[in-house]
């Protein structure tokens, strides 16, 4: 439980996979012009997130390892199974909005789709294959890398939707000024580095 | 005959428009500052210069490659399974240059670790592929790609640059060609005289981290648009 928590906020807060890591940038930038629909992506984000790390920890453990199912060695298999089965849990969570609630998916529009080539849910697999994590550990770094890119977007929506009434040098208005401001946020985050989570809860 | 053999090589043909297709990317039109495609791996691997360069190879080969494939099939390809078998012919061509890295350069396959990886769902990829692939010839394709993972590897090579020379002093570390150019002459690999005329720079930590490259490609950003003013209002 322990161990849950513990990788849970480091993936959160301390590693975010946008502000440390720079993952999923071209729809944080592409996305985060409203708030509202920063908030809906985000929250497909964390869906789809929390679902495929585990599913690709399963996958990885018991189908691709010597010691599997199969009982050769398949990692060279490893990108395109995993790049399937985000593509495939993208379409369910497509299909449930669209069902669920028909205004968010027509303000989504074409980055729902794009969540397939989102870097930050892929690399979250990837990250959770080069830390060997375990499965209780696999479960809270997708929730809490989901989590943390969410709350990241969410943020850097609502200072873009105050930055629109400032004065900034025209070259600079939009991208740039964008780049920056994630540059600032990514210092910030930098100051939670150090924590120790699992200390906290010990004591 | 001979009109015959001219229409046979006209589908390689390299003129004016394909020239275009090469050179537009590389500033009115780059991947990273105006389209804003593939800007994660422009952010992390930029670190040091040598492992940006051989991202930048593994990224042309990769979107040139599978803009010449998806063309090649883009009258078969149903839509509504496109992406899949996108994604399937990217994911095995990322398969093929990370093999290849692991077999002939091992240390900078474990310096860029997951994002070769993230070759696969490298907005430039999948962007060209949608937005040029499948719309255009073969040949045509393999040119935009070419020139569209030149103007991603134009950002990536000035970014790296100015981080490692002012992150670590040093320049293509790694690489045969590494040299070291400012810090303290001690340091420096081939043993100049211990006059070096800016021995007095320490390193700056902040270039290091993936921060330090936000800033940078912000300015690129501001610097190009201020030249180039028709590029302002976009995005």
């Amino acid at each position: 439980m322990l161990d849950f928590i513990n990788t849970f906020i480091k993936a959160a807060f301390i590693e975010n996979l946008v502000l440390s890591y720079f993952l999923g940038m071209c729809s944080f930038l592409a996305v985060s012009k409203s708030v509202k629909t920063a908030t809906g992506l985000g929250l497909a984000v964390i869906f789809v997130q929390g679902i495929t790390i585990p599913v690709n920890w399963l996958i990885s453990e018991y189908l691709l390892v010597e010691t599997g199912v199969f009982g050769i060695d398949l990692t060279f298999l490893r990108f395109i199974l995993f790049i399937a089965v985000i593509a495939s849990m993208v379409q369910l969570v497509e299909m449930v909005v669209e069902k669920v609630s028909p205004a968010l998916y027509n303000s989504l529009g074409i980055f729902l789709p794009l969540i397939t080539v989102n870097c930050a849910i892929l690399g979250g697999s990837l990250f959770m294959i080069s830390r060997e994590y375990n499965f209780s550990q696999s479960v809270a770094f997708g929730l809490g890398g989901g989590m943390g890119w969410a709350l990241a977007i969410i943020a850097i929506a609502a200072i873009r939707e105050k930055l629109r009434y400032s004065n900034i040098p025209a070259p600079l208005q939009g991208l740039g000024i964008a780049f920056i401001i994630t540059g600032l946020m990514g210092m910030a985050f930098m100051s939670l580095m150090g924590i120790d989570p699992a200390a906290f809860f010990t004591k | 005959m001979t009109e015959n053999k001219v229409n046979k090589l006209s589908f390689l043909a390299f003129g004016k428009k394909e020239r275009r297709l090469i050179t537009e990317p590389i500033n009115d039109n780059n991947p990273i500052t105006v389209q804003i495609l593939g800007v994660c791996s422009a952010l992390a691997v930029t670190s040091m210069m040598w492992p940006s360069i051989v991202m930048s190879v593994a990224v042309l080969f990769v979107v040139a490659f599978s803009n010449f494939f998806t063309s090649l099939l883009r009258k078969y390809i149903p839509s509504q399974v496109r992406m899949i078998v996108q994604l399937v012919i990217i994911a095995f061509l990322v398969t093929v240059v990370e093999l290849f890295l692991k077999a002939y350069s091992f240390p900078v396959w474990k310096q860029l670790s997951v994002f070769i990886g993230l070759i696969i769902t490298n907005c430039i990829v999948m962007g060209r592929l949608e937005a040029y692939a499948m719309a255009n010839t073969p040949w045509k394709s393999f040119l935009d790609g070419i020139g569209n993972s030149l103007g991603y590897g134009v950002i990536l090579v000035v970014i790296s640059f100015f981080r490692e020379i002012l992150g670590k002093g040093t320049l293509m570390a790694g690489s045969p060609l590494e040299v070291k150019l400012i810090g303290k002459s001690s340091e420096f690999l081939i043993n100049t005289a211990d006059t070096s005329w800016l021995s007095w720079y320490s390193n700056n930590n902040l270039m290091v981290l993936p921060v330090a490259a936000m800033f940078i490609l912000a300015i690129i950003i501001w610097i190009q648009r201020s030249v180039n003013r028709k590029l302002i209002n976009i995005s």
